[in-house]
């Protein structure tokens, strides 16, 4: 009897790996080959059949990147665009959504109503007032016009989130501070903020996620190879002589660190933050 | 961030009805002439049929896909680890930025790639086929590309979804004798219900709007047979500078998208 069960246990267990190793593969499988390739040698990359595991294995790739100015360029416009856009967006909408959450005041509804459609504008229609508004500005091709740009389409969300975050505050944290003598402003940085952290952080990755994988207007509003972000620059690399397959995988890999690393390092956040997100609305 | 939406929709709807602005010094106001090039457009329709099809296909695998590995992983069959680590793999799509999904991507469905060698050696194609530039195939293949890259978003959502189904409706339903399948008829579907849905039309309204992953793996071709609404505009925009037309089109897709968030808004406020 005992024995019967076991098995249909282990049936069971199969019927199940089985699957989900097939699915891990085609998930994964692309995920794999990027990084294999990104250390081969170029003309290793077009050898048929393919070679799983490269002979010469080498950093050649990841040297090449690193060693050109041009391309290093790239990841720090990347970094200098999205680290900006991440600490604007977050302080802009942690004062936002204080205001939203606790005072009333007139236009309050109309303006959250605006917030919340401003998430359904596609961004190719907005693309080309603001290539005509930075030309205007005189902000085409520098960082200013990327900055802004982002920060329309990651301030709703944010501002919606933290102001559901601070909504599950009690009123009465701000009351004590105000017994105590401290100020509106003293009561949001000293006490709301340092309980939101969990929050702040899911919504920071969220932000920069945005920011760094953002193409289209980093495509459309800057024209200099010393102001293109990290996508563009992939892309870039594409037309450029051959087709160095080996530099843009390394490239690819390089450029997906950051992220990873802030998903790895903050996955419990992250996925409960953006489930409480999408789900709730 | 009011001024910086609000404005540029007002100053998109008067491109759209002037002769060409931004390449003219003074245009002229032309009524609804830049609307009427681009509803008679044929490739316009074209792109409009692209748009359907991507969307509605990624959609829909979307759908399957993030529910069923979503459901794999939240067997109890398996100790949390395995689960973890199947759950971060799960992920990877997720985490690349469209650009490098792109070139990888190019790179896998080239004739000499990866994805022929194996189709090659398990004798389901013959000779290599040109993925991304025959005109066949090149519409399946930047789905397929879409798929992979976007399941991962309903799967978190999904899962979270299903770790919050009471276990006791599970149970109930085993006592009255429903099997598994009954059971995912009766009790999953309808409590992730409202996730799914939600989910969908989220999905409908990004998907529509897809522009990078088009652009960098086909860029709309080969003649059209991939061209959507996003890169049809960005191409009157960018490649012709006929500004004035693309905002009519830009217009058009905002009138498209307007609609379609309208269901979404009044579909979340009918839950709260």
């Amino acid at each position: 009897m005992r024995t019967t069960k076991q098995k249909k246990l282990l049936a069971q267990k199969i019927g199940i790996i089985f699957p989900l190793l097939l699915g891990a593969l085609f998930a994964g499988f692309p995920v794999f080959w990027m990084l294999v390739s990104s250390f081969k040698s170029n003309s290793e990359i077009f050898e048929y059949p393919p070679r799983i595991i490269t002979e010469n294995f080498s950093f050649d790739a990841y040297a090449t990147i690193l060693g050109d100015p041009v391309k290093v360029r790239f990841f720090i416009n990347s970094y200098v665009v999205s680290l900006s856009v991440t600490m604007l967006t977050l302080i802009v909408a942690i004062l936002a959504a204080y205001a939203f959450s606790r005072y009333e005041f007139r236009f309050k509804n109309p303006l959250n109503m605006i917030i919340v459609s401003v998430q359904a504008v596609p961004p190719i229609t907005l693309l080309i007032p603001y290539f005509g508004l930075m030309v205007t500005l005189r902000l085409y091709n520098t960082y200013w016009a990327l900055i802004l740009t982002y920060m329309v389409f990651t301030l709703p969300y944010a501002i919606i989130m933290m102001t559901g975050y601070f909504n599950t505050l009690p009123k009465e944290l701000d009351e004590a501070v105000k017994l105590d003598g401290g100020n509106a402003i003293t009561a949001l940085w000293r006490v709301l903020v340092p309980i939101s952290i969990p929050g702040i952080v899911s919504i920071g990755i969220y932000t920069f996620m945005i920011a760094w994988n953002e193409y289209l207007f980093a495509l459309t509003l800057t024209r200099t190879e010393d102001m293109r972000t990290v996508p563009i620059g992939i892309q870039l690399l594409m037309g450029q002589h051959s087709y160095e397959w080996n530099e843009m995988m390394a490239m690819s890999i390089l450029g997906c660190i950051p992220v990873l690393l802030l998903f790895l390092f903050f996955q419990r956040y992250f996925i409960g933050g953006l489930t409480g997100g999408s789900v709730k609305g | 961030m009011f001024i910086l939406t609000l404005i540029p929709i007002v100053m998109v709807i008067s491109y759209s009805v002037m002769d060409n602005v931004i390449v003219n010094k003074s245009p002229e106001f032309v009524g609804f002439d830049n609307y009427i090039e681009v509803l008679t457009d044929r490739v316009f329709y074209t792109a409009v049929g692209n748009t359907l099809f991507f969307t509605g296909v990624s959609v829909v695998a979307h759908l399957v896909l993030g529910l069923s590995f979503a459901m794999l992983l939240n067997t109890r069959l398996l100790g949390t680890m395995t689960k973890a680590l199947f759950r971060v793999v799960y992920i990877l799509p997720w985490l690349f930025t469209v650009a490098i999904i792109a070139v990888l991507w190019r790179l896998m469905l080239s004739p000499n790639g990866i994805v022929n060698y194996l189709l090659i050696s398990g004798g389901l194609i013959d000779t290599g086929v040109e993925w991304l530039s025959s005109r066949d195939t090149a519409l399946p293949a930047v789905t397929f590309i879409n798929i992979w890259a976007g399941y991962p978003f309903y799967m978190i959502s999904l899962l979270a979804g299903l770790q919050g189904i009471p276990r006791d409706l599970y149970e109930a339903a085993t006592v009255d004798g429903a099997n598994s399948f009954k059971q995912f008829l009766n009790v999953t579907l309808p409590q992730l219900k409202p996730i799914i849905i939600a989910m969908a039309m989220l999905d409908v309204i990004w998907t529509t709007q897809q522009f990078a992953l088009i652009w960098m793996t086909t860029g709309g071709g080969p003649i059209n047979v991939t061209e959507m609404l996003s890169t049809y505009t960005y191409k009157l925009a960018f490649s012709r500078y006929e500004f004035s037309v693309a905002s009519a089109s830009a217009v058009i897709i905002l009138l498209f998208s307007m609609v379609l968030s309208f269901f979404y808004v009044r579909h979340q406020k009918s839950r709260d």
